[in-house]
């Protein structure tokens, strides 16, 4: 637990008793300015790792019927709609609409609205900003990973590559590590009992493949790698954006120092990580859990002391 | 749209994941974008409501960035209650052994043994795969206070156990004082150890009350013990329990007001919805029942074991209300991301931004 204590752990795998084997630490860049939204990457995690269907529902909130990562949902592509530009790139949405008007008005057409998002009346009144966010989201393999710490059974470990996995004969559905993780990516699966989440395709690695979702990924948004060489990558990329004007571009999950001590699937993202549905400064449970027990401690043998001192109080 | 190959090598190869997104039209850096006639007046509204409420906090469409837990309340709640009854039970019984009140002692190791081992069924129950409980014996882990508590649980309950076996069949009298013993030494250690575990979670109400949860537990654990005490024992072997009834009240009471004041956002689940609800009747139960137990307990056996009850309830009251509580503030994304949200623009973030 010292490690958990300020200190850098730069590799998980021989800090969990893997040894120098020289196998380096792999991961995700998920590069969300060239996201297309095709929702690829579900369905390619779906097939390969054989995750059962977890509802067909209509949300009504975005072209996202997904909604969320779950314990059947190990990707997960967010759809934003924004009235704000894309660095200086113009998408035209006025014009569109003005045409659309001239359109109604020549025909006497009216529109229907079947409830899909951009068909209302115009929020941003006329202006020229629009665009769609989406990005892939994933579990973020945390070098600090309070689903692993927390799990009382050793169900979930830290494999050779440094990702976090659940062993499925071990895992007895206590569901701790549910609560615990700060992105909520890992559930338990009601029918099952057991907890699931990604793997980073384990499988897969052992044989030397790319994980499916980022094997399917057609612009290249998912990139798979060795996390240090994925770390320049995603440095380099937000510097080119930022060349391009695009402002907003961010990195998030890629350091190191923040409170999971980096995580191995990180993201390029183009707005504030809460609007993707991403905590914006995470932190690890059991960082804090050495003065959890301290303060457990204190109020235990306070309890004792107590009943102590009203037996004393009075003799008989 | 594969590129073309001319004898001048490729052409309109396309930049892949190398594509400077934004980059394209006619705006310049700086310039405000406009073109056609500008802003014209909004036509055919019709009303209808945005998709996302406005808040000061954005959030993707409302929802929960973390996942609330999976347990189940009557369960995990209810095990907070009957292992904090247990844990603490086990203490007064041993200091009534050694005071020789033997109807305090009988009530409290009957009452500890009988509250553990439904505690025992609730957390086998609550398991996704109950007939895998056997491997939370796999390891050993601090980091997981899940861990450390079955194994401290694994102490205590056969010893409990035996005190009771013991005290109600009159045999084995030295065994019976040796797990008595046993079991008074582990019960702080049971009643405390579960807000270590609720603390040590993502949710906001329960991570965010760390620092006090442990005497809430504790304070709400006496109190519950008290209270079995009131209710089972003579009015004269009952004196221990009256005081420290009182001193759990008071630790509880005093906890749980420190610790929704120093919680920021979050402290909201705790004075809303049906959580705020059990918080409040859990208050004026637990100081209800001291206070009559204190002052009018030594008279009646009526008022003594009514006040015992209204004790127990309250005990009960804080737990599920700390349960439905952190439930709360895992369903709401603001309770999430704004105390974040504000670490970041404190300079406290345990991010150090890179990157404006």
């Amino acid at each position: 637990m010292s490690a958990l204590r300020g200190a850098r752990l730069t590799d998980p795998a021989a800090e969990a008793g893997w040894g120098a084997q020289e196998r380096p630490r792999m991961g995700f860049f998920t590069d969300t300015s060239v996201c297309i939204g095709c929702k690829a990457c579900e369905v390619a995690c779906k097939e390969w790792n054989a995750i059962p269907e977890d509802g067909l529902d209509f949300t009504g909130m975005s072209y996202d019927n997904t909604a969320a990562l779950g314990a059947s949902t190990w990707r997960h592509v967010a759809f934003i709609e924004q009235n704000a530009p894309v660095g200086n790139q113009e998408a035209g949405v006025a014009r569109a609409r003005e045409q659309v008007a001239q359109v109604e008005e020549a025909q006497g057409a009216q529109r229907v609205d079947l409830g899909m998002p951009g068909i209302g009346p115009d929020p941003a009144g006329g202006s020229q900003d629009f665009r769609w966010l989406m990005s892939s989201d994933v579990c973020k393999h945390c070098t600090h990973a309070a689903c692993l710490d927390v799990c009382p059974t050793g169900a979930l470990i830290r494999t050779e590559f440094g990702t976090v996995v659940v062993q499925e004969d071990v895992c007895n559905g206590c569901g701790y590590c549910v609560p615990a993780c700060p992105y909520g990516v890992i559930d338990q699966r009601p029918e099952d009992g057991r907890v699931f989440k990604c793997t980073l395709c384990y499988d897969r690695l052992g044989e030397g493949m790319e994980p499916a979702c980022a094997k399917s990924c057609p612009t290249e948004s998912i990139q798979f790698g060795e996390i240090d060489e994925l770390r320049e990558r995603a440095q380099a990329r937000v510097e080119q954006l930022h060349g391009a004007g695009v402002t907003q571009a961010r990195l998030y999950g890629e350091d190191p120092g923040d409170g999971v001590g980096g995580a191995g699937a990180f993201f390029l993202l183009l707005d504030q990580p809460e609007v993707y549905g991403l905590p914006p400064d995470p932190v690890v449970t059991t960082r804090d859990l050495p003065r959890m027990w301290r303060t457990a401690g204190i109020a235990a043998l306070g309890l004792a002391a107590g009943f102590a001192a009203c037996f004393a109080g009075r003799r008989r | 749209m594969s590129p073309e190959v001319t004898r001048e090598g490729p052409q309109d190869d396309r930049p892949g994941r190398e594509a400077t997104v934004g980059s394209a039209g006619g705006r310049g850096p700086g310039g405000d974008g406009r073109w056609g006639e500008g802003r014209r007046k909004r036509r055919g509204r019709r009303g209808e409501a945005l998709m996302v409420p406005r808040a000061e906090f954005t959030s993707y469409y409302g929802r929960p960035v973390i996942k609330e837990p999976v347990w189940e309340e009557r369960d995990i709640a209810g095990y907070f209650f009957l292992g904090g009854l247990a844990g603490a039970s086990s203490v007064l019984a041993a200091g009534a052994d050694l005071t020789h009140r033997s109807t305090l002692a009988r009530t409290a190791k009957v009452g500890s043994a009988v509250a553990i081992s439904a505690s025992l069924v609730a957390l086998v129950h609550d398991l996704g795969r109950p007939e895998r409980f056997l491997n939370m014996l796999r390891v050993v882990k601090p980091t997981s206070p899940m861990s450390v508590g079955t194994w401290i649980v694994s102490a205590y309950a056969p010893a409990a156990l035996v005190a009771a076996a013991s005290t109600v069949t009159g045999k084995a009298r030295p065994v019976g004082a040796l797990a008595t013993a046993a079991a008074a030494a582990a019960g702080p250690a049971v009643a405390a150890y579960t807000a270590v575990l609720v603390s040590n979670t993502a949710v906001p109400a329960w991570h965010d009350g760390h620092r006090e949860m442990p005497f809430v537990f504790a304070g709400s654990s006496t109190c519950a013990a008290a209270g079995l005490g009131m209710l089972g024992a003579s009015l004269t072997d009952a004196g221990p329990a009256r005081r420290a009834a009182v001193v759990g009240a008071m630790t509880e009471v005093v906890a749980t007001r420190l610790m929704k004041a120093r919680m920021g956002v979050a402290r909201e689940t705790y004075e809303t919805g049906s959580a705020g609800r059990l918080m409040t009747t859990a208050e004026r139960l637990v100081a209800g029942g001291a206070l009559v137990g204190a002052i009018a307990g030594r008279r009646s056996r009526v008022v003594s074991a009514a006040a015992g009850a209204a004790l127990m309830a309250g005990s009960a009251c804080t737990r599920f209300g700390v349960f439905r509580a952190g439930v709360a503030s895992a369903k709401d994304p603001r309770y999430t991301v704004e105390p974040q949200r504000a670490r970041l623009a404190s300079g406290a973030g345990s991010t150090q931004q890179s990157h404006a």
